[in-house]
């Protein structure tokens, strides 16, 4: 069988370890958390560097752990991107992009198309040293990926970085599933950042998994403390049907409704994400008008809980098809005053959204 | 000085005035000093070979007079090394007679006052037992790899190692197999551990020693390895050298020194 | 003399050349196992420094010789003891030098750390593989520390020598030995113009290692 599968059992210190989990294999699956939950953990045994007794791990169909039964990390054909980059000083960047090349098995991913996927090309001589954390960053995923990993495992890269260098390297970040046929397991504690990547979440707390599944369903679950934090919010996948130019605004549609987003997204056809945050969710019982808001669309509540001594949070799926889903944050005053229940027809407005890719 | 203190006390609480006082106190500094002036101190600088011997008969010395001598042991070269650069020795007792010549020569010793306080005996000695016979044949015969002789240069039982090879004709077949030890002690060392068969040493380093076997080495076979003492003149004011330097000359030394396995000049 | 000085400079070399064959292992071992018998054994590979080299030399004669440990071993290769010879001063000075070449090795390992090794390893690199194209490179500034103080270190060594070496020309009269001789035999001169060349040397030694350290002592990106 295709993609990972992975369980792992054991105690570290005063912290103990109990997860079991798959990742599809293809595309990027998030394992986010908060700190200390044990996600890097979880990616050093899969990677090897740390064994737990009980523990078992297959990856593409060949099985790496199995009770006694353990293959040495240089053995897997993996890739892994640490939180800092961990370039080998002693060798330029050439060198470095070549030490995991030079012990590969295949050739099937290039040194060139990888130095143009990254942007490294004129860097090529310099010694690590002289780089900024960015810069480097780029090469060691770069260095990863040069090794022809059959998975590619990444701990928080960018963690490290200032904003900057974060915006600079996400778009290499994103175009790695097509570009590769490979999983890649992608840990993080930002949400946005998963947000952005990822098609398929595990949650974890306290060293166990708390949920796994499509990242877009997992996030609008209200059971799971994702949808309780402060940024919560649901990522939805519209297809851009056409260009306003004077007002700039691209007209895109989602399950059949329409959806207005600043800025020219791409041409017709072209499908985009976008992360609506629950805060900029406001509802109406009555279809608004005279309003500023420029997406009002029809959603039925779903559920709803209290998220906070006044506030609620309500599950919404969209109108039309009611697959997709999105989160609103109202006030309890204002579900108590408009009588919101679950099952209702009702209004959502949507102030402002950021593309969750690019 | 708690003393002279507890004196002073005692003189006050028996006497009672500042007089009297004055009086117990010098009379108990005079205590104090006097006795020192009695009994004092001499350095001697006294080759390695020497030392047990040095050490008996400093012992008796100091027993007899109350005196203390104090000895520094090291190889003839490394003394007088240290005596030319100041060194506070006040007596050298050589493994030679070279270097109290140069004693004198260079202005360190009191003139007149060298004279041979020892004489040295060669000895051929294994520690196997049975290994030597009772004339040395086996230098002739030379079913060994390493024969051990001290430093001939800088050693006087080296170079009377040498001349007695020279003497009995076996130079030639010996001498691929020379180790040199850089003091007779070390040499010593060699034969004991085993890692040389046999080798050339001083009979008194064998006083104690009754395993192994050994040849005394004919002294027709060698000059004469004179040790020689001499009085520096840094202990030519000192009462307790002078006295020492005699004591080395009378019968309690030679006794002991005879008993050590050397000989004394007056023997000869 | 100049024969003194070649034989002194083999030495040497002979023994910083062995001594990075077993001193690197040795200190990639104490820098990285987490075996409680870690300290002991660097304690025991440290002892050199402080012991009074006419102790180890003491020992090693006994141990050399035919009542010794090695004598069957010995006999074996038709010798009778190991002193007195060449190889025997190799071998004490191995010994004597150890924890010169050891010591400044494992700290170079150990400050290297964990990171790089666990990169080269999900790089495809095998540890041995890993070894010599990460960690030794790495390390370079302490290896090449070690090196020349275990270089240093053997030339000026004269105790053990003393002890187990047997004044050979040629074989095993080292300089130090020399200076020894012509100050026994007072010859001032000769003691003198030898005497200030291991000066020289030494100073030129320690002066070497200190600007290296310097250089290749700036800690990683």
């Amino acid at each position: 069988m295709s993609g990972v599968k992975a369980r792992f059992k054991g105690a570290f210190g005063g912290f103990s370890l109990d997860v079991s989990f798959t990742a599809p294999a293809k595309g990027i699956t998030g394992l986010s958390g908060p700190s200390g939950c044990g996600k890097t953990t979880i990616l050093r045994c899969i990677a090897g560097l740390t064994r737990v007794a009980d523990g078992y791990l297959a990856a593409n169909g060949t099985v790496w752990q199995n009770g006694d039964q353990f293959v040495a990390p240089h053995k897997r054909e993996i890739g892994y991107v640490f939180q800092e980059p961990r370039l080998f000083s002693h060798l330029s960047v050439l060198g470095n992009l070549h030490y995991g090349m030079h012990r590969a098995k295949t050739t099937a991913i290039g040194l060139e198309p990888i130095i143009d996927l990254m942007g490294i090309r004129p860097l090529l001589q310099r010694s690590p040293v002289s780089l900024s954390g960015g810069e480097c960053q780029r090469i060691a995923i770069g260095r990863a990926l040069l090794s022809q990993p059959r998975l590619l495992l990444m701990d928080e890269p960018l963690s490290a970085l200032d904003r900057h260098s974060k915006n600079e390297i996400l778009p290499y970040l994103e175009s790695l599933p097509a570009a590769l046929s490979i999983p890649i397991i992608y840990v993080s504690h930002d949400l946005t950042e998963l947000e952005r990547l990822a098609d398929h979440l595990v949650v974890m707390a306290g060293g166990r998994v708390q949920a796994s599944g499509p990242m877009a369903q997992l996030l609008t679950d209200l059971s799971l403390p994702l949808a309780r934090l402060p940024e919560s919010a649901a990522v939805l996948t519209v297809t851009v049907e056409q260009y306003d130019a004077p007002y700039d605004l691209s007209q895109c549609q989602i399950d059949g409704l329409p959806f207005f987003i600043p800025g020219l997204l791409g041409p017709t056809g072209t499908k985009r994400r976008v992360r609506v945050r629950a805060s900029d969710v406001s509802l109406a019982t009555r279809q608004p008008s005279a309003t500023s808001v420029l997406n009002v669309l029809p959603v039925h509540i779903l559920s709803a809980e209290i998220a906070g001594p006044g506030q609620m949070l309500v599950l919404l799926s969209l109108g039309g098809t009611g697959e997709t889903r999105l989160l609103s944050s109202i006030t309890r005053k204002s579900w108590d005053a408009l009588e919101l229940r679950p099952g209702m027809a009702l209004f959502a407005q949507i102030k402002g959204m950021a593309l969750a890719d690019r | 000085m708690s003393v002279q203190f507890l004196l002073i006390t005692m003189g006050d609480a028996i006497c009672g005035s500042w007089r009297r006082k004055f009086f117990a106190g010098g009379l108990a500094w005079a205590v104090m000093v006097w006795p020192p002036a009695m009994a004092g101190e001499a350095s001697v600088a006294v080759a390695a070979n020497f030392t047990a011997a040095a050490r008996e008969i400093a012992g008796g010395f100091n027993a007899q007079t109350g005196h203390t001598v104090n000895l520094s042991t090291g190889s003839s070269g490394q003394l007088y090394a240290q005596i030319t650069q100041g060194a506070p020795f006040e007596i050298l007792l050589s493994a030679d007679r070279q270097r109290p010549q140069q004693a004198e020569l260079d202005g360190f010793a009191t003139p007149g006052t060298r004279f041979t306080y020892a004489i040295g005996k060669l000895v051929l000695w294994s520690a196997q037992p049975g290994f030597i016979d009772t004339h040395g044949v086996v230098l002739h015969q030379g079913n060994f790899t390493h024969l051990a002789i001290a430093n001939p240069a800088s050693a006087p039982y080296g170079a009377a190692a040498l001349e007695t090879l020279k003497a009995l004709g076996a130079y030639e077949r010996t001498m691929p197999k020379f180790v040199q030890g850089e003091s007779i002690s070390q040499t010593y060392q060699f034969i004991a551990s085993g890692n040389a068969e046999l080798g050339f040493i001083a009979l008194s380093q064998l006083v104690e020693h009754t395993g192994g076997s050994r040849w005394i080495v004919p002294e027709n076979l060698y000059t004469p390895i004179l040790q020689d003492a001499v009085l520096l003149k840094t202990g030519a004011r000192n009462k307790v050298a002078l006295e020492f330097f005699a004591y080395l000359k009378g019968p309690q030394a030679a006794a002991i020194i005879t008993r050590h396995g050397y000989s004394t000049a007056a023997e000869k | 003399m100049w024969q003194t000085i070649w034989l002194t400079l083999q030495l040497a070399a002979i023994t910083t050349l062995l001594l990075l064959i077993v001193g690197l292992p040795l200190a990639w071992w104490l820098a990285r196992s987490r075996s409680r018998w870690v300290e002991p054994v660097a304690a025991l590979v440290a002892l050199p420094v402080v012991l009074p080299p006419t102790v180890l030399g003491f020992y090693l004669l006994i141990a050399m010789g035919p009542n010794g440990p090695l004598a069957p071993l010995l006999a074996v290769l038709g010798w009778r003891t190991l002193a007195f010879s060449f190889e025997g001063l190799v071998i004490g000075s191995v010994i004597y030098s150890l924890p010169f070449m050891v010591q400044p090795v494992r700290n170079a390992f150990q400050q290297i750390g964990d990171g790089p090794l666990e990169v080269a390893a999900t790089l495809r690199a095998s540890p041995l593989d890993a070894f010599f194209t990460v960690a030794a490179p790495l390390a370079r500034g302490g290896i090449l520390s070690g090196t020349i103080l275990s270089f240093a270190h053997t030339v000026g060594e004269f105790g053990v020598v003393l002890m187990i070496g047997g004044n050979i020309p040629g074989e095993t009269k080292t300089v130090s030995i020399s200076i020894f001789d012509f100050v026994e035999t007072m010859q001032w001169g000769a003691a003198h113009a030898l005497s200030a060349g291991m000066l020289v040397f030494s100073f030129a030694v320690i002066l070497l290692t200190m600007l290296i350290a310097r250089h290749t002592g700036s800690p990683r990106s």
